[in-house]
């Protein structure tokens, strides 16, 4: 039984590489649908929700297209993987853009990097650009396989601080310790890019595509 | 625990193929991006560039299907540059499979096109290019100035301000290439590469004149570089990038092994 997927477009960065990433790893057969229509998300096994940009101008695209309810019954329902701005946007608030309402899935805001420096004392850029590890700070069957403290490709300038200590199932340090994977339920969400991260990135997907959305 | 640096190697490709040849022994098409592309990926390469140097227009539509076939099998970063001029250019680019796209001339012709770019697709797609040569005279504070065409022609731009103004444009990374040292195999302009990333809040990749994997790890250490980037001592074999990383990190430099 393969199934299907589905990657949610709003108009929100380039869905072509998660796409490929997913049909390079899923079970033969697996039908992925790069969709914005909220009945064809409804209808898919998964989904995956992924997004790159400014939080206001996702927002703005979600209810433009009419997903903001259909997403939120998707995650509740099935197997669920935000990525990136997929993943901050499951908070409720934002910093970005002056301030910027979000799904509010989760208690939490998303912040901007606070000014830092690394071991050497040079300042920290913003966005952080580049492969950093995630400490797997509890089980999940996403992470069968994956090392813990493996190296995921990250680029972001805003993250997020959810305030429910138990959806923390990963954290990443630069210049602060944040949480850069949340889970609960069906839905998995992670800051970095998995279908940029090489073979721990692919063995994550695959480990969705096989998914039943129980989180143990 | 912390963020890596980088090594990317670049590959400059002419009507959808490699050209000045990767010489590895074990690629039965040397001049085949894809398979260059999987063989850098295996050995640790942490993002990889494309620089495009097709003169013809058809040589840019052979480079968006290339984009495509080295997209669909290799799954880490990928930057394209050269000849980009227009929005037209980076959509076709990032749709076609592209992660960032890097701007060089078309920003020193047309600034306001990094704002562009930055504001539709996001700074996280955008690398500027930096060509710069140092134009002080000894005995002088140092001084670089930005340089088109290949490194012949001075557009009079001093180099550290033009990358605070193209950070503050959007750029979300520069790729700082010393003109004096590029292909001289003589190391990075450290004092370049450290003046620019001292000054700006983004990341930099420091780029020309690598010969040895010291170079690399002065990039890094003395140069500040958030990355390095190199063609020649990858292609032809000289050095690995697991070499590259394991003498980085044995000078204490975080990598991703």
């Amino acid at each position: 039984m393969a199934g299907s997927i589905a990657i949610v477009d709003y108009g929100m960065g380039n869905l072509r590489s998660v796409a490929k990433a997913i049909e390079h790893v899923a079970p033969l057969g697996t039908q992925v649908l790069i969709t914005d229509k909220a009945h064809e998300i409804l209808n898919a096994d998964r989904v995956v929700f992924p997004g790159q940009g400014a939080a206001a101008d996702c927002m703005a695209a979600l209810k433009a297209r009419e997903l903001i309810d259909p997403l939120a019954e998707a995650a509740k329902t099935r197997p669920f993987l935000g990525i990136c701005m997929g993943m901050q946007v499951m908070l409720d608030h934002s910093e970005e853009n002056d301030g910027v309402h979000l799904l509010g899935w989760f208690k939490g805001a998303v912040r901007r990097f606070p000014l830092g420096v690394d071991a050497n004392g040079l300042a920290l850029k913003i966005p952080q650009m580049g492969w950093n590890q995630i400490k797997q700070i509890k089980p999940h069957p996403l992470w069968q396989g994956v090392a813990d403290l493996s190296r995921f490709y990250f680029v972001h300038s805003y993250y997020c601080a959810p305030e429910d200590e138990s959806l923390r199932v990963g954290t990443t340090d630069y210049g602060i310790c944040y949480v850069s994977a949340l889970a609960q339920g069906s839905v998995f969400a992670l800051q970095s890019h998995p279908e940029k991260s090489a073979d721990d990135g692919l063995l994550l997907l695959k480990n969705f595509t096989r998914w039943d959305g129980r989180p143990d | 625990m912390s963020l890596a640096k980088r090594i990317i190697p670049c590959l400059d490709v002419a009507d959808g193929r490699v050209v000045k040849g990767v010489q590895f022994e074990s690629l039965r098409d040397a001049g085949d991006p894809v398979e260059a592309a999987r063989r850098y990926n295996l050995e640790g390469a942490d993002e990889l560039t494309f620089l495009d140097i097709s003169a013809s227009h058809e040589g840019r539509e052979t480079l968006l299907h290339m984009v495509e076939r080295v997209a669909e099998e290799v799954f880490i970063p990928l930057t394209v540059g050269g000849g980009i001029r227009a929005m037209g250019d980076v959509r076709r680019l990032l749709n076609a499979g592209a992660d960032k796209v890097s701007i060089n001339t078309a920003a020193v012709h047309n600034p306001d096109l990094i704002k562009e770019i930055a504001d539709s697709v996001g700074a996280q797609c955008l690398v500027v290019a930096i060509d710069a040569r140092r134009v002080s005279a000894d005995g002088v504070p140092l001084r670089w100035e930005i340089f088109t065409h290949g490194g012949r022609k001075p557009t009079g731009l001093d180099a550290v301000e033009w990358a605070q103004r193209m950070a503050r444009y959007g750029a979300g990374e520069l790729l700082v290439t010393s003109m004096d040292r590029d292909g001289t195999k003589q190391g990075f302009d450290l004092d370049l590469t450290r003046a620019i990333a001292d000054s700006v809040p983004v990341p930099v990749i420091a780029s020309g004149g690598v010969g040895t994997l010291d170079d690399l790890t002065a990039g890094i250490l003395q140069g500040h570089a958030d990355a390095v980037l190199a063609a020649s001592i990858f292609h032809f074999g000289t050095y690995r990038i697991a070499e590259a990383k394991a003498n980085m990190a044995a000078a204490g430099i975080e990598v991703r092994r």
